[in-house]
């Protein structure tokens, strides 16, 4: 199982190591360090590296190598899974999860990790039972240890953790009861010239935040389930139920979690809300060239798109553009070759487009290729998946006001 | 205030001024000095000094502290085993805590403190916690006993905690049984031969009930355990299958991808026309699909197993190639893998997609992916016949972009396509000429070299071209070097006339001035080839080549059934077994695919073994090649062997039996049990590293001669290492000829002719007698039984252990190497019996400096033994002290100790055997004459040659 962990900053220093077995020498990550020079990018570092005795696994993260040292064969997955588990609590614990965080926080950190793996077996992962344990640092609560000397450390045994519902503890209590489900939606789809869409999938995730008194069981139906393609659901969520009928039935745990995620694939009509109008002209004797985009809505069911951002990568020949925007700011870095035009909110009645010339080598050919315009954007309240859309939530004993938020981005 | 302050005090005195914050009164300042020292040890600080006095703040009811003092004596107790025994009081009493928190931390740290005093001290308090009414407390038990394991692995056997551990998979709660499993599984992995996972229909069920029930991780072992798991038929099979599907949709990717491990394993059971089957397959697809969407590093395992799992089952994938394109924003590593995978999945159907995609790639900055872009083109073109032309001609248009990478990795793959598809590509040969000049890679100079020599008649300056490249010669790499040669040469028996000159020079180029061997070996072969007989030179050199396959980088498929059965762990990341890497290659089970119909899975063959137990093959025998290499290599600095070979008379003459006259009728007795199917081959497999026991365990074969008894057929050369081939085999005596009967399978695609094999050197002078005959190829998933007649008249050479083989086996693919060792009986005359006046006359012509006396030492018995205890013990009374005479000191081996006869003077060698043979009597008459010289043919004569060279004395043999 999980022999070791470090933690290791960008520019080489170990900076946190735990060992759940006997002590692994930190010399061991000088494999890390070598696949690290060799990788020209901190992403490009592979994520299983092999040493004469160990192997080494690492994610990246927050700009953070975490690396865990293992000696038997241990399925990959479930060490690199638990990795991004330990970036997650660590960031559910301090806000942000980065180098000058740990290290202020680094008695916790200890405490959190020793918690999580006993002897390289995952103990304790689920959140809510963590800070059970022990308590996230506040700024409050090291005040009040200082004074009255009592600790972040629970004294109570984590009642979750011996329960049939692991993820959810007993005995809470809100006199607000409430519960927020968020549908996030990302399509990634590719449009062609003449407008037509080429491939498209939505990925979708539903975050809840729940804050229900004792032990609540809820149910969540969908309009039209048959849309999702493939779903992964929180243990909470009973399988069997889905199964049959196609209604999600759960325990919530307490707090922020994530319910649902999905997958819509390409197969299912997906209708894009938003279009992009071009007119990108290069002319092969003329060193000047012309460009013309105009973005606008389109099924969006009367709602409005905000956070637009448009990039596109001009092609080499590009030596720089001037453009006016007729709203929103926008920049070209001449060395990238990298348009980017924050557009902002879209107002229906007048579209925004950015017009002018760029200005292109002389002598050079006219370029293969036209650009490729990459589009961001969020739509509140709306999910492209249709069907989704409707939510109706039945709970069993208290009553509870729900609010339901949408984003959609794309 | 922040924990950062913790690592500011970078004083002079830290250490002194620590000790005095821990030995205040004042409780926070106490823990406050904890925390720091807390926070030196985990920036790897040496803060091991302060033991006595962190130890001293233990006895504490904060939970806080308690848990602090925990992490460091957690850490500093193996470099202070004195001062850690001091916490151990104060353990015992937490384990005995009121509050299950309490207890089960002490149990859990008590089990991180790797010191063996502790260890002894822990093992009451375990028992306790492993009977704990409190679940928590008994999972956390369970994983101590796994840690308790790895420190005194005997301790924990002796004190029964692995039968207790066993009993908690049958617990109530699912969070105990998940961690007995995980437990269990880390312990069977350094005992491989330890049946501790005994898996039956019953716990099955009850592993199948916890899984809906655990938490993720534990998910993640029991499923990983179910895999090794063999169902009886395939409706369990399919049971099983059901309840495993739903993991399929957990947010855990590990879970899933195990999950999938174990699908992919079963449904090996199922029969395809089963509707069941269809929709398994259908439910395959979306959570791989889902995994790609997951963060790279898991999207790389991820893709590294649908690698495999397309190859086994490409139906599941088939239709989601579009997952597999590249995105602009994915790290390197996971692109190489898209790219691969859509190869893979690469088909008429979707061909114009994938040329469109690769064709962009190709464009990309970074060189790798561009190259591997490139190849991949050129794969789709070999791989899909239809798409030749327009991959050919996507390949074209790279090789305008004029980009030199680019168009040397183009020049490589279409080198591959005209092999592929001769005569049909020629006229892009202009084009690639255009680039000569700007290739400055060995392998794309040495592809350019071999288009221009293969089609050098169509090429109207080639000789003009070639001699280009001659100019550099000596600067060339050996590839563009050989390639040049052979280049040159055809472009000479194509057109003699123009290029006499030419390949004169290169010739006297390449064979002298030239220090590489294999260039000049190749030059002075098609010298002598073209000076003796031209037409013949053009046959060899022009002969026509056999096409490339369709996909070279197939995983063969034996190797790929036993890497599909270790999908989502690192074997399946590497693509290789893990006895290929696993440290030390113990603790390795080959695991392989349960057979598609349950109920024929008996006796057959061995590959069709249960998965999970180890199968009749005998895989530490074997060498890797590279060791065998080494071996023959060493053959030359051995002691040479001098004097006239060994002739085949005296070997009849002077052969004696042992066993012969008296024992013969003896041995086919009621008393002989003949030894369990398997035993043979097992031994050999088990008793690798001492020859010594080897031998031992061999002459339970040896009672068996006479032809009686015929070893079953082990598998020598697994297919996976010799390229589709498997061999397995016995050797046998028969009427006084010795041979060796081979069972050849091809398990490759391809079809195998031209066998032939060969015998290394060894201690008894065995060699084939006649050719390896196999008189028609052999196709795929063909099987053919050969005897192979064997003589000793060959080379002799002293092996280790004395009864090893070294065996190498040829086919029109490759040559193969593996050893083996045979049982000595096959080496016995039946005439042997010898008369005692003539023993009593051998045994004193032996010089007394050849005698040796010593006692044996700690030799386990066990039950099959103590019979043959009885017979030396017989020995024992009527002559306490017998002489060993070490004979021959070349043959180790042969003066073999009786390991039963405990702390007992014996004769060693020539005792051996009869001493371990059932029929105690005979043994008896004949121990009365001080023991029976044994003969062994070929060994005697040529024992007198081996002594005279220094040959270092066997350890067992020193006193």
């Amino acid at each position: 199982m999980i022999h070791s962990l470090f933690l290791i900053n960008s520019s080489g220093d170990i900076f946190l190591e735990k060992h759940w077995k006997s002590v692994v020498s930190r010399s061991v990550c000088d494999y890390f360090f070598e696949a690290q020079e060799r990788a020209t990018e901190a992403e490009n570092v592979p994520p299983v590296i092999p040493t004469p005795h160990h192997y080494l696994l690492s994610v990246y993260r927050h700009k953070i190598f975490f690396v865990a040292v293992i000696q038997t064969e241990v399925p990959p997955l479930f060490v690199i899974e638990f990795l991004h588990r330990v970036v997650d609590t660590f960031q559910d614990y301090f806000g942000v999860c980065s180098e000058p965080v740990i290290k202020d926080n680094v008695v916790v950190v200890y405490e959190v990790l020793e918690e999580m793996l006993d002897n390289g077996f995952p103990l304790a992962t689920e959140s809510n039972i963590l800070k059970e344990l022990i308590k996230p640092p506040t700024i409050l609560r090291t005040v009040v240890n200082t004074i009255t000397g009592s600790t972040n450390v629970g004294d109570q045994l984590p009642t979750g953790q011996l329960s049939v519902v692991p993820w959810r503890r007993t005995g809470v209590k809100y006199t607000n009861n409430e519960a927020y489900f968020d549908v996030i939606e990302e399509i990634d789809a590719i449009i062609d010239k003449s407008g037509s869409t080429i491939t498209a999938e939505i990925q979708g995730v539903i975050d809840a935040c729940v804050k229900l008194t004792g032990m609540p069981d809820l149910t969540l139906s969908f309009m039209n389930p048959r849309l999702l393609d493939d779903v992964s659901f929180h243990p909470c969520v009973r399988f069997k139920r889905w199964e049959s009928e196609r209604i999600l039935s759960f325990i919530p745990p307490d707090g922020n979690f994530r319910l649902l995620s999905y997958h819509v694939s390409a197969q299912n009509l997906v209708a894009i809300p938003v279009y992009v109008k071009h007119n990108i002209s290069f002319r092969d004797s003329s060193s000047l060239g012309r460009f013309e985009i105009t973005v606008g809505p389109k099924q969006t069911m009367g709602k409005t798109i905000e956070g637009v951002i448009v990039t596109s990568q001009m092609p080499k020949g590009v030596l720089n553009m001037s453009l006016t925007p007729s709203q929103g700011t926008h920049t070209f870095d001449p060395v990238t070759k990298m348009l980017s035009w924050d557009v902002g909110k879209i107002n229906p009645q007048k579209l925004p487009s950015l017009k002018g010339t760029m200005s292109l080598q002389a002598g050079a050919s006219k370029p293969d290729e036209n650009p490729t315009i990459n589009l961001h954007f969020k739509i509140q309240q709306l999910a492209i998946s249709e069907g989704l859309s409707y939510l109706l939530l039945l709970l069993c004993g208290t009553h509870v006001s729900l609010l339901q938020s949408a984003p959609v981005s794309g | 205030m922040t924990d950062s302050k913790y690592f500011t005090t970078t004083k002079k005195g830290e250490i002194f001024e620590l000790k005095a914050e821990l030995n205040s009164d004042k409780k926070e300042k106490k823990k406050e000095a904890v925390k720091k020292v807390i926070a030196s040890m985990t920036v790897g600080k040496d803060v091991s000094a302060l033991f006595p006095d962190v130890v001293n703040c233990m006895q504490t009811d904060n939970l806080e502290l308690k848990k602090l003092v925990y992490l460091y004596l957690m850490n500093y107790a193996k470099s202070q085993p004195d001062m850690a025994i001091m916490a151990v009081n104060t353990f015992v009493k937490d384990c005995e805590d009121p509050n299950p928190l309490i207890r089960a931390l002490a149990v859990r740290t008590m089990g991180c403190i790797r010191v063996d005093k502790i260890t002894e001290y822990l093992c009451e308090p375990l028992r306790k916690c492993l009977k704990d009414e409190d679940p928590y407390v008994r999972k956390t038990a369970a994983v101590c006993v796994a840690k308790l394991h790895d420190i005194n692995a005997q301790l924990v056997e002796d004190q029964g905690f692995l039968d207790t551990l066993k009993d908690l998979i049958s617990d109530s709660n699912p969070m105990v049984v998940a961690n007995a499993v995980a437990a269990l599984s880390e312990i069977a992995e350094s005992h491989p031969s330890s049946n501790l996972l005994d898996l039956n229909p019953q716990s099955i069920n009850k592993l199948l009930t916890a899984l809906n029930e655990c938490t993720e991780w534990g998910q993640i072992f029991i499923l990983d355990c179910l895999a090794n798991y063999t169902p009886k038929d395939d409706r369990e099979a399919q049971s099983i299958c059901e309840r495993v599907t739903p993991r399929l949709s957990h947010a855990n990717s590990a879970v899933v991808l195990s999950a999938v491990k174990v699908l992919m394993k079963f449904m090996e059971m199922l029969s395809k026309d089963l509707d069941y089957y269809g929709t398994l397959l259908k439910k395959l697809a979306p959570p791989l699909v889902t995994l790609l969407s997951a963060e790279p590093e898991l999207q790389y395992v991820a893709l590294r197993n649908i690698n495999l799992i397309v190859q086994k089952r490409p139906e599941i994938l088939k239709h989601e190639m579009k997952v597999f394109f590249v995105k602009y924003n994915d790290p390197i590593y996971v692109k190489l893998e898209k790219l691969d995978i859509m190869i893979r999945l690469a088909s008429q159907a979707n061909i114009a997609q994938v040329l469109a995609e690769l064709k962009e790639y190709a464009t990309e900055v970074d060189v790798d992916f561009v190259r591997k872009a490139v190849r991949a083109i050129g794969r789709c073109a070999i791989k899909v016949e239809q798409s030749a032309e327009r991959c050919v001609s996507t390949l074209l248009d790279l090789i305008q972009t004029k980009v030199n990478y680019v168009v040397q990795e183009a020049i490589v793959v279409i080198k591959d396509i005209f092999r592929k598809y001769p005569n049909k590509y020629e006229s892009v040969i202009a084009t690639l000429c255009e680039n000569l000049d700007s290739l400055d890679e060995p392998e794309a100079r040495a592809a350019m070299i071999w288009i221009v020599g293969e089609y050098a008649e169509r090429i109207d300056n080639a000789d003009e071209l070639l001699e280009s490249f001659l100019e550099g010669f000596h600067d060339e790499s050996t590839q563009v070097q050989l390639q040049l040669l052979t280049a040159i040469v055809k472009l000479f028996l194509k057109k003699p006339t123009e290029t006499q000159e030419l390949v004169q020079q290169v010739l006297s180029l390449a064979t002298q001035d030239s220090d590489n061997p294999d260039l000049r070996d190749r030059g002075y072969i098609y010298w002598r080839l073209l000076s003796t007989d031209p037409v013949a030179a053009k046959e060899v050199v022009l002969a026509e080549k056999p096409l490339i396959s369709e996909e070279t980088d197939l995983i063969e498929p034996t190797l790929l059934d036993e890497l599909i059965c270790y999908i989502g762990t690192l074997a399946s990341v590497y693509h290789k077994p893990p006895s290929a890497f696993v440290e030390g290659g113990r603790g390795v089970v080959h695991k392989s695919l349960p057979p598609r119909t349950a109920s024929n899975e008996s006796t057959e063959s061995p590959e069709t073994a249960p998965a999970g137990a180890p199968s009749g093959e005998q895989p530490d025998v074997i060498p890797t090649q590279g060791d065998l290499l080494g071996d023959l290599l060493n053959l030359d600095l051995g002691p040479p062997v001098s004097g006239p070979p060994l002739a085949t008379s005296s070997v009849q003459m002077g052969a004696v039996d042992l066993l012969g006259g008296g024992l013969d009728s003896l041995i086919g007795g009621p008393n002989f049990v003949a030894p369990p199917a398997a035993a043979v081959p097992a031994n050999l497999g088990a008793t690798m590293g001492s020859g010594l026991s080897d031998l031992f365990d061999l002459t339970s074969g040896v009672g068996t001669l006479s032809g009686s008894y015929v070893a079953p057929k082990a598998v020598w050369l697994p297919a996976m290492k010799a390229k589709g081939l498997e061999i397995s085999g016995t050797f046998t005596r028969q009427v006084g000829s010795i041979s060796m009967d081979l069972q050849l399978t091809n398990k490759a695609l391809q079809v195998m002719t031209d066998f032939a094999i060969q015998f290394n050197r060894n201690s008894f002078g065995l060699a084939p007698a006649a050719p390896l005959q196999v008189h028609a190829p052999l196709s795929p998933n063909q099987t053919v039984e050969i005897s192979l007649p064997l003589n000793t008249v060959g080379s002799v050479m002293k092996m280790e252990p004395l009864n090893n083989l070294q065996v190498a086996v040829k086919n029109n693919i490759d040559v193969f190497y593996f050893s083996t060792l045979y049982p000595l009986h096959i080496l016995f005359v039946e005439d042997g019996k010898m008369d005692r006046q003539m023993f009593l006359a051998t045994w004193k012509d032996i010089p007394n400096e050849n005698e040796a006396q010593f006692q044996i030492r700690d030799c386990p018995l066990n039950a099959g033994a103590l019979l043959a205890l009885r017979g030396c013990e017989q020995q024992a009374t009527e002559q306490q002290h017998l002489h060993s005479r070490q004979e021959e000191r070349g043959r180790p081996g042969y003066a073999l100790p009786v390991p039963e006869a405990h702390q007992r003077h014996l004769g060693a060698g020539r005792a051996a055997y009869p001493a371990r043979q059932p029929q105690l009597h005979a043994v008896t008459e004949m121990s009365s004459a001080r023991g029976v010289p044994t003969r062994v043919p070929g060994l005697r004569d040529h024992s007198q040659e081996l002594s005279s060279h220094p040959v270092p004395t066997p350890a067992f043999c020193q006193p």
